[in-house]
């Protein structure tokens, strides 16, 4: 042998180290402790929040290395590639030996290493050998795919093998894994994930990106037609429908409903219903009580518009509309204002909460205002992605479920049962190996050999 | 009766059971353990009774669902795939000592859910979010994969505390630890477990994330929770290689196993801890 110097000894070096599990150990236990790093602080927060919590100091040192957004850091990204190289030399390392394993056409079984296990099951049979024979190879034959018989000198072998190609179980996780970390680079590449809001009615044509706030032209309009929210009688929600319309230069060509948990697909482009709002009302039912007269007159008018109060009054304008409006340090939720104009007096402003109809009582003017009813126009919040390499992504889902149920529940079983002639009867050995479960193959030699007993 | 009522009491038979364990293995008698397994039996019947009255409770409110959609039906449902796991292990390692270790487990998850008082027990209806079947496939086989991680790590303390004590000679001979199975047995139970619960980890975290793709357009987000999950797959996945090398076998395994289950145990509770979006795990 000689010494390796130079680049070829630092290559093979290289790749030794690249081919050990021990380095796969290592690896895994990196991305885990660091992986906490991200649960503890908060990811992708605007800088001054960080600053505020941290001082300008450690500020600089943790976002010189990427630490609030550490997932898509290089040293993160290194790590993962550390792994790929590290599973992908592992693999190709390791497969021609596997490769020579599987395509051998007569297996080599050694009768003495079985003779040699310590849970092997021996029985005498009053039979000859000769008819034994005979006798087992069907029961064999029953759980073993590959058998073969072998003269031995007072007797022979039958050697039975099944299930070798499940070593390739390991491999296909490895493939899995694989595929996984490839579909994120393409999603993460290729991809985009954004937000729009659509008033009822309105058309869209761009969203706005999550991560850089710039806006993402669609190839396509989307239309809200209608958006509604059922409750449960609790008051809690229990679903939020949009109902879509796809157009494509102006004609429409698809319309759907979506609620959450089943968004609309189409032309590579994802569309998740994720929140809702409310837009000002155009239409208001108004309750007017006259405290002088005892009359209520409803009136329904539009935002913006003045008119003329019941029994001439003098004029009345909505003006305002806000979601949620602070009194006295309480949130009187969703409230509508107003302008009060009397025949001869100033403009009075007026406070409508919905939720508190006598609120304007406190006003102390001759006519309390309230709000009836209005009608509810809503926007609709949708998650817009897109995202090619999730097909790469889900099939490494499916394979990776495959390879685990392969690898831990599925075995390279061996068999070997000796007959040999002792006397006029014959001597039985029954013995196996497995790759997995030593346990279970066990109990498997017991139940063989007690089915071959039983064969009397 | 109620569901609560029920699983209430449920609560009290996996404590006299655990308890029962414990005398058995402890003062090296055989009847209490035999009687232990009996109870064990009523209670994990008694706990599928209070699933399936939880479930027909939820028709009769009007609000229809499988009984995992909060934090006690999901500790009620952890204790049931404890107790389900650990009874076909002792058939099949005919061997009780592992359930002085086990059935605790099981009672500290009914009861916590049961006895804690930020913990309720109200069958509410779900929020739109978390109507999904994937939601259902996805907590059904993370709870089977934490229970069989919580019986691994019952085996794994088991296997430290033996091993402690065959280190020094007169011990190993008597005291609580000469009825505990073969160090090959408990590593190979060891080993087990975790490739069952590495398997159920594996599809919920699937799970989980082909849910969360159709719920909001990402499968994966790195919120804390899938975080923590994703990093007591990576603790179970150095463990399954880490027992390929020469030198890991048992103790390091095991404290690897224990390792993995505190992992288990923050994605499951810490989490709520910290900020991020799963909080519908909540309540
Ligand atoms: C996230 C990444 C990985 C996962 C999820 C994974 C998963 C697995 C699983 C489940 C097994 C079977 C263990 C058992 O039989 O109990 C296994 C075996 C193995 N893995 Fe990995 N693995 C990963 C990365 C790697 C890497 C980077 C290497 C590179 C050296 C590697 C090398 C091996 C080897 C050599 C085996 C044993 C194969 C045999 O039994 O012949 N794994 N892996």
């Amino acid at each position: 042998m000689n010494k390796e110097t130079g680049s070829a000894g630092f290559t093979s070096r290289l790749w030794k180290l690249f081919a050990s599990v021990r380095l796969t150990v290592v690896i895994l236990l990196s991305l885990a402790v660091t992986s906490i790093i991200g649960t503890i602080i908060p990811q992708n927060e605007r800088p001054e929040a960080y600053l505020n919590e941290y001082g300008e100091f450690l500020y600089k040192i943790l976002s010189a290395f990427d630490v609030f957004d550490m997932y898509h850091s290089w040293w993160f990204q290194f790590l993962l590639l550390m792994l790929t190289t590290n599973i992908v030399v592992c693999s190709i390392n390791r497969f021609s030996a596997l490769w020579k394993m599987l395509s051998v056409k007569n297996p080599s079984f050694n009768v003495s290493k079985f003779r040699n296990l310590s849970d092997k099951e021996e029985f005498i049979d009053i039979r000859s050998p000769e008819d034994l024979k005979r006798i087992y190879m069907p029961i064999v034959s029953r759980s073993f795919g590959y058998k073969r018989i072998e003269e031995t000198d007072n007797g022979f072998c039958i050697f039975a093998e099944k299930g070798r190609w499940t070593r390739i179980g390991v491999y296909v996780i490895h493939l899995s894994v694989i595929l996984l970390l490839i579909g994120g680079l393409i999603g993460s590449i290729f991809g985009f994930k954004g937000f729009v809001n659509i008033p009822e009615g309105k058309t869209i044509n761009s969203i706005r990106l999550s991560n850089t706030g710039k806006a993402q032209d669609l190839n396509f309009d989307i239309r809200c037609d209608n958006f509604n929210i059922k409750f449960y009688d609790s008051g809690a929600p229990s679903e939020y429908r949009s109902t879509l319309t796809i157009l494509e230069q102006g004609k429409s060509v698809l319309t759907r409903d979506i609620i959450v948990n089943d968004p609309l697909r189409y032309k590579g482009i994802n569309i998740f219903q994720s929140s809702y709002g409310e837009l000002p009302p155009r239409e208001i039912t108004l309750n007017f009580k006259n405290r002088i007269t005892g009359m209520s007159h409803k009136k329904k008018v539009s935002f913006g518009q003045q008119f003329n109060l019941p029994e001439d009054a003098g004029q009345f304008v909505v003006k305002g509309y806000r979601d949620s409006y602070n009194f006295g340090g309480h949130n009187l939720g969703k409230t509508f204002m107003g302008i009060l104009t009397h025949n001869n007096g100033s403009p009075v402003h007026v406070i409508m909460p919905v939720r508190f109809p006598v609120f304007d009582r406190m006003r102390k003017g001759n006519q309390v205002v309230s709000v009836v009813d209005y009608d509810h126009r809503y926007y609709t919040g949708l998650q817009v992605t897109r995202d090619p390499g999730v097909l790469i992504v889900y099939s490494g889902f499916v394979i990776m479920i495959i390879g685990c149920f392969i690898t831990f529940f599925m075995s390279h079983q061996r068999l070997c049962v000796e007959i040999s002639k002792s006397g006029k009867k014959s001597k039985v050995m029954v013995a196996g190996t497995a790759n997995k479960n030593r346990f279970g193959m066990q109990s498997r030699i017991k139940r063989i050999a007690k089915s071959l007993r039983i064969n009397l | 009766m109620n569901s609560s009522n029920l699983l209430s009491i449920v609560t009290f038979i996996y404590g006299t059971a655990a308890f029962l364990y414990i005398v058995s293995w402890v003062f090296k008698k055989q009847l209490p353990g035999r009687i232990a397994t009996w109870i064990a039996i009523i209670a994990v019947v008694g706990n599928t009774g209070g699933i399936a009255l939880r479930w027909i409770e939820s028709y009769r409110l009007g609000i229809g669902h499988a009984p995992l959609s909060n934090m006690y039906e999901s500790l009620v449902f952890f204790a049931w795939t404890i107790g389900v796991i650990y009874l076909v292990v002792e058939q099949t390692y005919k061997n009780r000592i592992i359930g002085a270790f086990a059935t605790p487990l099981a009672f500290m998850a009914i009861a916590y859910a049961s006895l804690s008082p930020n913990i309720n027990d109200r069958i509410q209806p779900l929020i739109p979010a978390l109507k999904s079947n994937w939601l259902i496939a996805h907590v059904i086989t993370c709870f089977i994969g934490y229970a069989a991680f919580a019986i691994a790590f019952g085996v794994s303390l088991i296997y430290l505390f033996k091993q402690r004590k065959t280190g020094d000679k007169k011990s190993s001979k008597t005291g609580l630890f000469i009825h505990f199975p073969d160090a090959g047995i408990l590593d190979e139970l060891t080993h087990q477990m975790v490739t069952l619960g590495f398997l159920f980890l594996t599809i919920g975290i699937i799970t989980g994330a082909v849910w969360a793709n159709s719920a909001w357009g990402s499968y994966w987000s790195w919120d804390p929770k899938e975080t923590w999950s994703l990093i007591t797959w990576f603790v179970y996945a150095t463990l399954l290689h880490a027992r390929m090398m020469r030198g890991w076998e048992g103790k390091k395994i095991a404290y690897l196993s224990i390792i993995g289950f505190m992992a288990v145990m923050f994605t499951y509770f810490g989490v709520n801890l910290l900020p991020g979006l799963h909080s519908y795990g909540q309540g």
